[in-house]
């Protein structure tokens, strides 16, 4: 019997000693995943307008720190934008905050109204004056295909086409218009921040070769700011925060992991010294030992990630629609090289002990 | 070829004021199928010895020979590997591991030292079976009396067929009755293999079924 099978062994044979850390671990993977799971929920349903774009570059008004808000770009900067080297197709961008109801709704539904002028990335071309696509979301909220919506304080009528997945911003739903419709509802919805014809929030560039030196190359030929797509999502408001803040969270998750491992090893390592120094005494090396214990510390944490993944599925499941909890398998297998990283790191922490073992003092007394 | 060769074995813990001498100058032999009782009082140097001719440690000075090992010099590693193959421990207190059967005790010394999984399992099976250990292979220690598990460390110490077996206290926790008995049945296993093997015990009346008895004191052979 070898090392690794006598370690294997002790698990199988004695699985009440393992199962409070396994439990623990289980319990922290659970953690885990659904701290990712809501991580990319909200990341989602933040950035899903951005993402459904698909383009490289956004191209902000001068000054405008990235908002689509605060931005403006006039046609004189558009037609300087379409002659930066590197720029392969240019379209208009615009949203508007608001909401919308069907007929007979009791409450309102927050939307995001967005102009667009070109298909790109998961979004078609835009449907005709009077129609919009809609995030997909709202489907949930009773909307179905053909369901007129009445946006804004006004009421601008826009019927459902068609949907689109995973297309909302900042939270709301996204609405997909013609130009002309969205001037309509940005007409009523923002008197104040009317563009004149030709001028939009944002452009939306394809661009030729390295997305960043594009960028580069547009901000200072014009002026503007310029962003490659992923850039664009991280400056969108709340969302690093989120990120940091959530990355937090899973990193002290990680760590206690790693305690409960290496607490866990440094305990039975203490408690098995004369056990190790008997098999130390008849010809077990220590990176035998250590490979047993690591064998031992691979079987906890996998039965651990098992038992913790199907608890935060079982968790997703059951949470309430509001809670935006989006398991992808991505992220669950991701989560399983970090564990065991880290429950080998946790049991490093024993690593000096098992090797200072000396079998003459352990079995001995000498 | 003596299974045991030591000559002016020294072996001293600690340094300056703090220093220990454990063994000063011991010399000894033991004959390649001699059973030698190791007798002194607590603190005069057995175990020690008992330490360094099974490689669990080193002297300070002098020569050791086992077998064709001149081990005073194996670093850790040489150390390890012969105590793999070449020598037999059975522990006062016995230390088998508690979770593994009586079968499984004694797998664990043949397939560290890498004897084939089949042969082993041979091996462990008729050793079993010569201890009376026969129909409790599948047991664990916890479930076997005193003199079995005495008996399953005997076996661990023997399945590698090693040239010298050493016994540190192997009668302390027994009866006396039993005691005799694993007395008898060290002999009967120790003459029947060829085997030569070195008991460290207080116990005077087992020192009868040894061939040869030496004492110790304060580090010193006294004949």
């Amino acid at each position: 019997m070898r090392p690794a099978r006598i370690g294997a062994t002790e698990v199988l044979r004695r699985p009440g000693r393992f199962a409070i850390t396994a439990a623990v671990l289980a319990l922290l993977v659970a953690l885990q995943v659904v701290l990712w799971g809501l991580l990319d929920g909200l990341t989602g349903s933040t950035t899903g307008a951005y993402r459904a774009l698909g383009a490289d570059l956004l191209v902000y008004g001068p000054a405008s720190r990235a908002a689509l808000l605060r931005s403006q770009v006039s046609p004189e900067l558009r037609a300087r934008v379409e002659a930066a080297d590197g720029v392969a197709a240019v379209g208009g961008l615009g949203v508007t905050l608001t909401w919308g109801r069907t007929d007979g709704a009791p409450v309102p539904t927050d939307l995001a109204v967005f102009g667009y002028e070109r298909s790109t990335g998961r979004l078609p071309a835009p449907p005709p004056p009077g129609d919009g696509l809609a995030d997909r979301s709202l489907s949930q909220e009773g909307v179905a295909i053909g369901d007129v919506l009445a946006v804004g304080p006004q009421g601008v009528p826009i019927r459902v086409s068609g949907w689109v997945q995973d297309a909302s911003y900042l939270g709301q739903p996204g609405l997909w218009v013609a130009p002309a419709t969205w001037r309509r509802v940005l007409a009523t919805a923002a008197p104040d921040r009317v563009l004149p014809e030709g001028t939009w929030q944002a452009l939306v560039v394809d661009a030729e070769g390295d997305a960043a030196a594009v960028a580069a190359r547009i901000a200072r030929a014009t002026g503007a700011e310029a962003l490659p797509l992923d850039e664009a999502i991280s400056r969108l408001p709340g969302v690093e925060a989120q990120r940091a803040s959530f990355l937090q969270l899973i990193g002290a998750t990680t760590l206690v992991a790693g305690l409960v491992v290496a607490l866990f090893f440094a305990l039975i390592t203490l408690e098995r010294v004369r056990l190790f120094g008997v098999l130390k005494a008849v010809g077990v090396s220590s990176a035998q030992l250590l490979g047993a214990l690591a064998l031992q510390a691979l079987t906890v944490t996998g039965a651990a990630y098992a038992v913790g993944v199907a608890a935060a599925v079982a968790l997703a499941r059951v949470a309430p629609e509001e809670v935006p909890i989006r398991l992808t398998g991505g992220r669950v297998l991701w989560v399983a090289p970090v564990l065991v990283g880290t429950a080998l790191l946790g049991l490093a922490t024993s690593l000096r002990r098992v090797v200072r073992i000396d079998p003459a003092t352990a079995v001995v007394g000498r | 070829m003596p299974a045991l060769m030591m000559d002016e074995v020294r072996k001293v813990y600690g340094s300056g004021e703090q220093a220990v001498v454990a063994l000063d100058g011991v010399s000894l032999e033991v004959g390649d199928d001699e059973l030698l009782a190791l007798v002194g009082p607590s603190g005069s140097g057995k175990t020690t010895l008992l330490s360094i001719a099974g490689g669990l440690l080193r002297p300070t000075d002098g020569a050791v020979q086992v077998g064709p090992h001149r081990i005073e010099s194996y670093g850790p590693r040489e150390l390890t590997r012969f105590r793999r193959t070449a020598v037999g421990f059975v522990f006062q207190g016995v230390n088998l591991v508690p979770f593994l059967t009586a079968r499984e005790n004694l797998l664990v010394a043949a397939e560290i030292a890498g004897v084939e999984r089949r042969r082993a399992r041979a091996r462990a099976e008729q050793l079993l079976g010569e201890l009376g250990l026969a129909g409790k292979e599948d047991r664990l220690p916890a479930r076997l009396s005193g003199g079995e598990r005495q008996r399953v460390a005997i076996g661990r110490a023997l399945m590698n067929e090693p040239a010298l077996v050493l016994f540190d206290e192997p009668t302390s926790s027994l009866d006396s009755r039993l005691g005799a008995q694993v007395m008898e049945l060290i002999r009967a296993e120790v003459k029947g293999r060829g085997t030569a093997a070195v008991v460290v015990t207080h116990d005077l009346p087992m020192t009868r079924y040894a061939d040869r008895v030496v004492e110790i004191h304060d580090g010193r052979l006294v004949t």
